[in-house]
């Protein structure tokens, strides 16, 4: 009981502490593609701590969404890292609380009031980025939708811990059609939510084009900090769900013993690394999209996840 | 053959067919000639594969030639062919016309896709059950949406592209029906599609000679109709 609780605190501290590490490792991957050295894979710990001792700006004709969001953006991923299996394949002490889609719930009230907060400064560059991101939001609903849907057809639940076995026993599950396409689909989906290259650009600095990184153009000092560190969080617990539910559910704790579950770390951070090494080619390989173009990106997903459905529907 | 590697190479063909699917809904939204050529490439490889892996299943040693004609034929001679008679100026646009928007296309073609598993797993299913699984649905939905990409496209590359298309979906449901087709049908369907290939070529340059560009779409505006600008602006 008490050793359930400290390994879900565990995985909290994980997800907190690995998720900076995973964007610096990645921005640090595009660099040497493009034959640049790039910044070392610790920046963005160093942002953060530099942002955290920073003086904090409010606009005073902003209300309390814009002070109470920061808050909301960290805790949610956080709340998120609860609830699903980043190192143990069993079901842990706060694991009762929601399955896969209370995890969209969450992860959808944090873009929720990210949204609310860019337009409560008049900034008006913050509301652009807010609409856009709400227009590539609505296009990716349908497409998680339709995999939450197939998915618990398939497995006959939507609890995650359940749903990672299903797809590896027996071994010939991981070849069939609807597998193969829901991880296509929820692949897709993740470089939308993500904000990744070819629906946006992460790193880029053109206030007129960005999509994700306008909503906190407006903070700065501890809550642009809570903001980015919950933006990095945010992607690695996409991560999780990617390769611990739906691509790669090995290498994750079994046994209730401190020593498998420490083993499980490097195994999950492996994992990762092999994703970011294919979102790097990824990434690296296309361009972004013109906006009214990523109705058609999102249309390909959704057609990609309806493929996986029909497949498992009629063909079971 | 032990139930799991039969399992598992069923699966495996049900990979190669829905992987399939998807490439004939790429076919249908790509914008680019010669990303519909390179589409059109990989969805005859997923056939071969398909056929190798039936083939491997069943123990057809038929099954394996279909899959090394499709494998010479389609990825191999079906470009080349392409490229020797289509004007190069196709390859290199960036955009073809297309009748509808691309999403509204996709939905249609999902929708077709939909409509033939509706037909085709019944049919499957009642022929027998080792006629059971995926090949038939999506050979139907492929041959279907092939014949969309006929009527949407308005571009002459495309259209072949199209043909061929439902030529590779009605393959594809074929190899699962019937298994050991004499060799020699094999080889003149082949044979057959790529004179097709070469006549619609030189059909093609022909037309980019007479007319000036192989966006057929645009010589509908040939007909002599009320709605049509001054006869001497037009291409002749």
């Amino acid at each position: 009981m008490i050793a359930r609780i400290l390994f879900n605190l565990l995985q909290v501290a994980v997800v907190m502490i690995a998720a900076p590490l995973a964007a610096g490792v990645l921005a640090r991957l595009k660099e040497m593609v493009q034959s640049k050295r790039g910044p070392s894979i610790f920046q963005p710990y160093r942002d953060l701590w530099k942002l955290f001792h920073k003086d904090e700006i409010v606009s005073e004709d902003s209300s309390w969404i814009f002070r109470f969001t920061p808050y909301i953006v960290f805790v949610a991923p956080i709340l998120v890292a609860l609830l699903i299996p980043v190192l143990t394949s069993y079901p842990l002490f706060f694991a009762f609380m929601a399955d896969m889609l209370g995890v969209g719930f969450v992860l959808a009230l944090a873009g929720f009031f990210a949204a609310l907060a860019a337009v409560d400064t008049a900034n008006p560059y913050g509301p652009i980025g807010a609409s856009r991101t709400r227009m590539v939001g609505f296009l990716a609903e349908p497409v998680f939708m339709i995999v939450f849907f197939t998915v618990s057809f398939v497995a006959g639940s939507t609890i995650p811990y359940i749903v990672q076995q299903r797809w590896v026993t027996p071994f010939a599950n991981f070849f069939a059609p609807s597998h193969v396409l829901l991880v296509l689909a929820f692949l897709m989906l993740i470089l939308a939510e993500g904000g990744r290259i070819p629906v946006d650009n992460p790193t880029g600095h053109f206030e007129l084009a960005m999509i994700d990184e306008s909503k906190s153009l407006e903070y700065s000092g501890r809550g642009f900090a809570l903001v980015k560190w919950g933006g990095q969080m945010k992607f690695f617990v996409l991560l999780c769900v990617f390769s611990n539910v739906l691509v790669t559910p090995w290498g994750l704790a079994s046994e209730q013993t401190f020593a498998a579950v420490l083993l499980a770390i490097p195994a999950v951070l492996l994992k990762v690394f092999c994703f970011l090494l294919v979102l790097v080619v990824i990434e690296s390989s296309l361009s972004k999209l013109r906006l009214f173009r990523i109705a058609e990106f999102l249309g390909a997903a959704f057609i990609t996840a309806v493929a996986a459905m029909v497949s498992q529907v009629f063909l079971s | 053959m032990s139930v799991a590697t039969k399992e598992l190479l069923e699966n495996l063909n049900a990979l190669a067919a829905g992987l399939f699917l998807l490439t004939a809904f790429g076919i249908v939204a790509m914008r680019q000639a010669r990303g519909c050529l390179n589409l059109f490439i990989a969805q005859s490889l997923l056939l071969a594969a398909s056929a190798a892996l039936l083939g491997l299943r069943y123990h057809s040693g038929h099954l394996y030639g279909v899959a090394l004609v499709n494998l010479i034929s389609k990825p191999i001679i079906v470009p080349w062919l392409l490229r020797r008679t289509s004007p190069a100026e196709i390859y290199t646009r960036r955009e073809i016309d297309q009748v509808l928007n691309i999403p509204a296309a996709l939905l249609i073609a999902l929708a077709l896709a939909i409509g033939a598993y509706f037909v085709g797993t019944p049919l499957a299913n009642a022929v027998g059950p080792e006629f059971r699984g995926p090949n038939v649905p999506i050979g139907i939905a492929v041959l279907l949406l092939g014949a969309f990409t006929l009527t949407v496209r308005r571009e002459a590359l495309s259209l072949l592209i199209g043909l061929l298309v439902m030529e590779n979906g009605a393959f594809l449901a074929g190899i699962s029906i019937a298994r050991d087709l004499g060799m020699l049908v094999e080889l003149a369907i082949a044979t057959d599609g790529l004179i097709i290939v070469f006549i619609m070529g030189v059909l093609v340059r022909a037309v980019q000679k007479q007319a000036g560009t192989t966006a057929v779409g645009e010589l509908a505006s040939l007909k002599e109709t009320a709605t049509m600008p001054a006869a001497d602006e037009g291409p002749l």
